[in-house]
């Protein structure tokens, strides 16, 4: 048995690079939400309203972080517009 | 001086209760005075683990309280000297632990002249989990090479940096030392567990020691004894060299590969 598994084996994906891969896809988006200020989810909801105000939007489509570049804080809004408002 | 290290993992079961008796029997064998809490209160299991489960008459919760002296509730160790332990309470609820009485509990054994102070924490990140940390100088993240667990010992970092009394006082941060148990040299050549170097890499924290899955931990924890002192064992030489370079000393890593087995067990055995 020990031989088919390891002749087998050979072609299996890795399961610890999965781990791998997705670990570090998880924990950075959980280390950005864990840093974020606490009047982010406030300032989104704001913004959000602004913005319905001349666009359809979806809720989930503005997406609003704080990060770190070269020593300066920066504010990322990111936001798709739908389809027919172009 | 006294230094205060929190145990902790916020995932359960990964051995920090194993660690915490481990770690501190080393340090008192190391000829320093060593005071391990359990701060698992309503679930205290260090006692058993340190094989002084009988000899509980007041714990942690009573001093906090001011049921007992600290004198009181300090279990020495009948093995080692310089080794006392402070049992969790197993009755009062997890509320009966509070801020200022923890400080109290450590500023006395401070005073008391003890060199480090053990904080084993519960599992978690609750209020008792808080409490173990908030007073730390330095942390022993205990994590194993699975993906639950190392989320969860990077939720629990988050906490270290954000939520201590060093963070909230902008002091320097606390020290953390990551120590990977559970681990399986041969699943990880196969490809089947997380590297030590894929863990260091996910949680950006300095490895202190890796500690083989050993049959001993078991054997040791059934007779009450700190898998430490099994001499022989591999989970005792890699929390030896834990201990060692944990107090400065340079030594290399042991136990992150496997044996070599020969051609007829590889293919025939398992």
């Amino acid at each position: 048995m020990a031989l088919l598994d390891y002749l087998l084996g050979q072609r299996k994906k890795k399961s610890a690079n999965l781990a791998k891969d997705r670990l570090q896809i998880l924990l950075a988006h959980e280390r950005s939400e864990r840093n974020a200020p606490d009047y982010l989810p406030k300032m989104r909801e704001e913004i959000l309203a602004v913005i319905a105000k001349y666009v359809d939007i979806d809720d989930e489509k503005l997406q609003i972080s704080v990060d770190e570049a070269n020593g300066f804080e920066v504010l990322e809004l990111n936001l798709v517009l739908p389809e027919h408002n172009r | 001086m006294s230094r205060v290290v929190v145990v902790t993992s916020g995932k359960g079961g990964v051995g920090k209760t194993t660690t915490s008796a481990s770690f501190s029997t080393g340090l008192a064998l190391k000829g320093y005075k060593v005071a391990v809490i359990d701060f698992d209160v309503g679930l205290r299991n260090l006692d058993l683990i340190m094989g002084c489960e009988r000899r509980v008459v007041y714990d942690f919760v009573n001093v906090v309280q001011g049921e007992a002296s600290l004198q009181q509730a300090l279990i020495k160790d009948k093995r080692i000297p310089n080794l006392y332990i402070l049992a969790a309470s197993q009755t009062r609820d997890k509320d009966a632990l509070t801020q200022e009485g923890v400080e109290r509990v450590i500023e006395q054994l401070k005073e008391a002249g003890f060199d480090y102070i053990i904080c084993d924490s519960p599992a978690g990140i609750e209020k008792g989990a808080q409490l173990a940390l908030y007073f730390a100088d330095e942390a022993l993240i205990v994590t194993n090479p699975e993906v639950s667990s190392v989320r969860d010992s990077d939720r629990i970092l988050g906490i270290l940096q954000a939520k201590s009394r060093r963070a909230e006082k902008g002091e320097a941060p606390i020290v953390e030392h990551l120590v990977l148990t559970r681990y399986n040299p041969s699943r990880v050549e196969a490809g089947e567990m997380l590297s030590v170097d894929d863990v260091i890499d996910l949680l950006s924290v300095k490895l202190l020691g890796a500690v083989p899955e050993s049959e001993d931990v078991l054997n040791a924890s059934n007779s009450g004894m700190p898998v430490i002192m099994e001499d022989k064992s591999a989970a005792s030489q890699a929390y030896k060299d834990i201990v060692e370079r944990f107090l400065g000393e340079e030594i290399e890593h042991r136990f992150l590969t496997a044996e070599k087995k020969g051609l007829f067990k590889k293919l025939f055995g398992k």
